[in-house]
């Protein structure tokens, strides 16, 4: 049974460059002296450090747990001991420093305890929710949506899909290729797991038709499973996840939507992997298929790599050329970005490591005025107005570009790589997007500022007006004593001043001690002295 | 003539009768407050810090409303001047450099090891972001610092710094692209040099 695919006409065909890197087969990467773990390799929370330098710790073991719903752990990718827990910079477009974890290998690989879950269908969905979050699980085709959070929006709604995504479309990029080709039964099982949780009517998996391999191992995984497979045409950006899931089910998410709103869950099948490898052997995600490609590299391949694990290392696995390599990037050509440092660690999303020579990603030519061509909004997945944004973004008309829906905008680059003025028009949208985004946070501290000024005022009146009351009590109180005195006076009685006893007390008391230093020898002078 | 009368009667009549209507209207749908205050304190950064010369953001949003030019608050700087010309329909006029200059957004950071716990710039925090009592070290509690650095004067010992709120890889964000040369390419091909 073939399943038909939607209509659409939005999307472009770059120039591919899969073969490079899919002739040899994967292997695991070797073993660096260092790893560093940035504690945020997801969207949310970052995690919290649980080792403390010189702490030994056993492959698998947590070095950080999640911090609220939407964070995930961070695990020790091998044994070893933790070096440091520090500020280092992180694979980030800013080229920030986060902090992170440092942990030297002692190259045992000695495994902490772990097992799996026997029988998945037996397990309540919120226990294997937590479970599946213990275990590290986050997105692994773009952003690193923690996994048990966006399954968690599944389990409370009416789910009529669940959506895997393989259709992997930007170029380069091999590694859910090679994922499904070499492990087509773990994503097929994975799958079955997330169906037990979000309980959908269908299955379905979208892969491009530039994989025939991974597609005939699929089908065969897939033989005796509610998994469909659906072959879609190749075009980039039909892997975004609105995307497939209007190529899929001919329905669109709703803007600020998540696609549970309309009853589909979306999943890579990368992270369906990982779901089926923690389920059935307790594994956490400790590492990840990562491409390594470009003409700056002799043998462009996958590897399976350990997170944590330096760039360099694998550029030198791969026979990196350093006086051909001109841009090294993280992620594809149209979405990645570039790094500046090649001691950057592997996480969880890196999906593909760019080594480009000159020729391959020429720098970009000078950008020309809008020719108000239409080329871009033609192609853009999104159904938005690209040139539109463009001016508002560039005359920081941020109004104006959110009623054309920015927020929308998936930034694929489309629109860019069609440009016959080569503006880079994406980056425009990321610049627009933060300086909302900025102003949004400051008018949110500025709410708060003023309530909290106001309320300041307010005690500060308050405390005025008690201290004024008070003030005119103790004023009453004396003019009422007066009175009194007065009256007293008048009526001829001498005033009883109450503190005549006290004085006569105290006179008593002083003539008592002259007694006592008068006679020294009394035993218990010591005791009325003290 | 009799017409003349007629049309005069009846003009006066449709004055009375909307007259009093309007009338009606004015005191029933009367708006509390004063909304273009509102507005413009929306607009101002509520720093608090008084470098416009009034006690506090309100103030100084009335006295706009009153006349005052709107080009007095340093925080704001630019964008807030640009914002309250489009609401007042003003003219938009460079910072009145006399207030001071627009500066990157700061926090109040104190040297625990140095206070000694006088509760003098828990007195001077406009909205309460100092946490602390007599003899006790004081902290900031830096989510509510507006950084004003209104605490870093009363303090006796000095031991109050204001420093730049730091870039995280969360709060960075993207620049707008730097404009490239705008020579057509065939100009460029020409040999010509950018």
């Amino acid at each position: 049974m073939k399943r038909p695919v939607f209509e659409y006409s939005w999307g472009i065909h770059p120039p591919e460059n899969k073969v490079q890197s899919t002739e040899r087969p994967l292997e695991d990467a070797p073993l660096p002296d260092r790893l560093v773990l940035p504690l945020q390799q997801h969207i949310g929370a970052p995690a919290q450090p649980l080792v403390e330098p010189g702490t030994r710790v056993l492959k698998g073991q947590q070095l950080a747990s999640a911090n609220g719903f939407i964070s995930v752990p961070v695990h020790a990718p091998t044994s070893g001991t933790v070096l440091e827990v520090a500020e280092h910079t992180i694979p980030h477009p800013s080229g920030l420093t986060d902090l992170c974890v440092v942990l030297e290998p002692d190259g045992r690989d000695e495994w902490t305890e772990h097992r799996g879950i026997d029988d998945f269908s037996a397990v309540a969905p919120r226990e294997l929710l937590d479970y599946i979050r213990d275990h590290g699980v986050a997105g692994l085709g773009g952003a690193g949506f923690p996994t048990a959070a966006k399954l968690g929006s599944g389990t409370d709604s009416d789910i009529e899909f669940l959506v895997l995504n393989g259709v992997e479309c930007e170029p380069y990029i091999t590694a859910d290729d090679t994922l499904m080709f070499e492990y087509a039964e773990a994503v097929v099982k994975g799958a079955e797991v997330i169906a037990h949780l979000v309980q959908p009517r269908e299955i379905l998996l979208g892969i491009e038709d530039n994989k025939p391999e991974a597609i005939e191992e699929l089908r065969k995984a897939a033989a005796n499973s509610p998994v469909q497979i659906v072959v879609i045409p190749t075009k980039y950006p039909s892997g975004g996840e609105k995307q497939l899931i209007q190529i899929l089910t001919g329905r669109e998410v709703p803007r600020g939507g998540i696609p549970a709103d309309i009853g589909i869950v979306c999943m890579n099948v990368g992270t369906t992997a990982a779901v089926w490898k923690a389920v059935d052997s307790g594994e956490p995600l400790i590492s990840r298929i990562t491409t390594v490609t470009g003409k700056a590299v002799d043998t462009p391949r996958n590897l399976e790599v350990l997170l944590g694990t330096p760039i360099r290392s694998l550029l030198e696995h791969c026979g990196v050329q350093r006086d051909a390599l001109y841009r090294l990037i993280m992620g594809g050509p149209l979405m990645g970005f570039t790094l500046t440092d090649e001691n950057l660690p592997v996480i969880k999303t890196t999906n593909c490591i760019l080594a480009a020579t000159r020729e391959e990603l020429p720098p970009p030519p000078p950008a020309q005025p809008c020719i108000r061509c239409g080329m871009c909004a033609e192609v853009c997945p999104a159904y938005l107005l690209p040139q539109q944004l463009y001016w508002y973004s560039k005359a920081k008309e941020f109004d104006r570009a959110e009623a054309h829906n920015l927020f929308d905008c998936i930034e694929c680059g489309a629109c860019a790589y069609v440009c016959p003025s080569n503006i880079p028009l994406v980056q425009y949208y990321r610049f627009a997007k933060g300086e909302i985004r900025k102003a949004e946070h400051e008018r949110i501290l500025a709410e708060r500022s003023r309530e909290r000024f106001e309320s300041r005022k307010e005690r500060l009146a308050r405390e005025e007006q008690e201290k004024e009351a008070r003030r005119k009590a103790r004023r009453e109180a004396a003019a009422r004593a007066q009175a009194e005195k007065k009256a007293a006076a008048a009526r001829g009685e001498k005033p009883a001043d109450p503190r005549a006893d006290e004085v006569k007390a105290a006179v008593e008391r002083v003539r008592a001690k002259k007694e006592a230093a008068a006679t020294p020898a009394a035993p218990d002078n010591d005791n009325q002295a003290g | 003539m009799s017409v003349v009368i007629t049309a005069v009667l009846a003009l006066l009549g449709l004055a009375a009768v909307f007259g009093a209507i309007l009338g009606y209207a004015s005191e029933r749908f009367k708006v509390e407050g004063d909304p273009v205050v509102d507005q413009i304190d929306a607009i101002l950064p509520q720093t608090q810090c008084g470098q416009c010369g009034h006690p506090g953001c309100r103030p100084y949003a009335e006295a706009i409303a009153n006349g005052e030019a709107h080009n007095h608050c340093p925080p704001g700087g630019e964008a807030t001047i640009i914002a309250l010309s489009e609401l007042l329909g003003r003219e938009v006029l460079p910072l009145d450099e006399e207030h001071g200059e627009e500066k990157p957004r700061t926090v109040a950071y104190i040297r625990e090891a140095e206070c000694i716990g006088c509760t003098k710039c828990i007195q001077a925090c406009p909205v309460d972001a100092i946490l602390g009592a007599a003899k006790q070290m004081h902290t900031v509690i830096v989510d509510e610092c507006t950084g004003c650095d209104l605490c870093v004067e009363p303090c006796p010992v000095d031991c109050i710094d204001m420093i730049p709120i730091r870039t995280t890889p969360k709060s960075w964000h993207w620049d707008l692209p730097q404009p490239g040369h705008r020579l057509i390419a065939t100009d460029l091909r020409g040999g010509l040099q950018s």
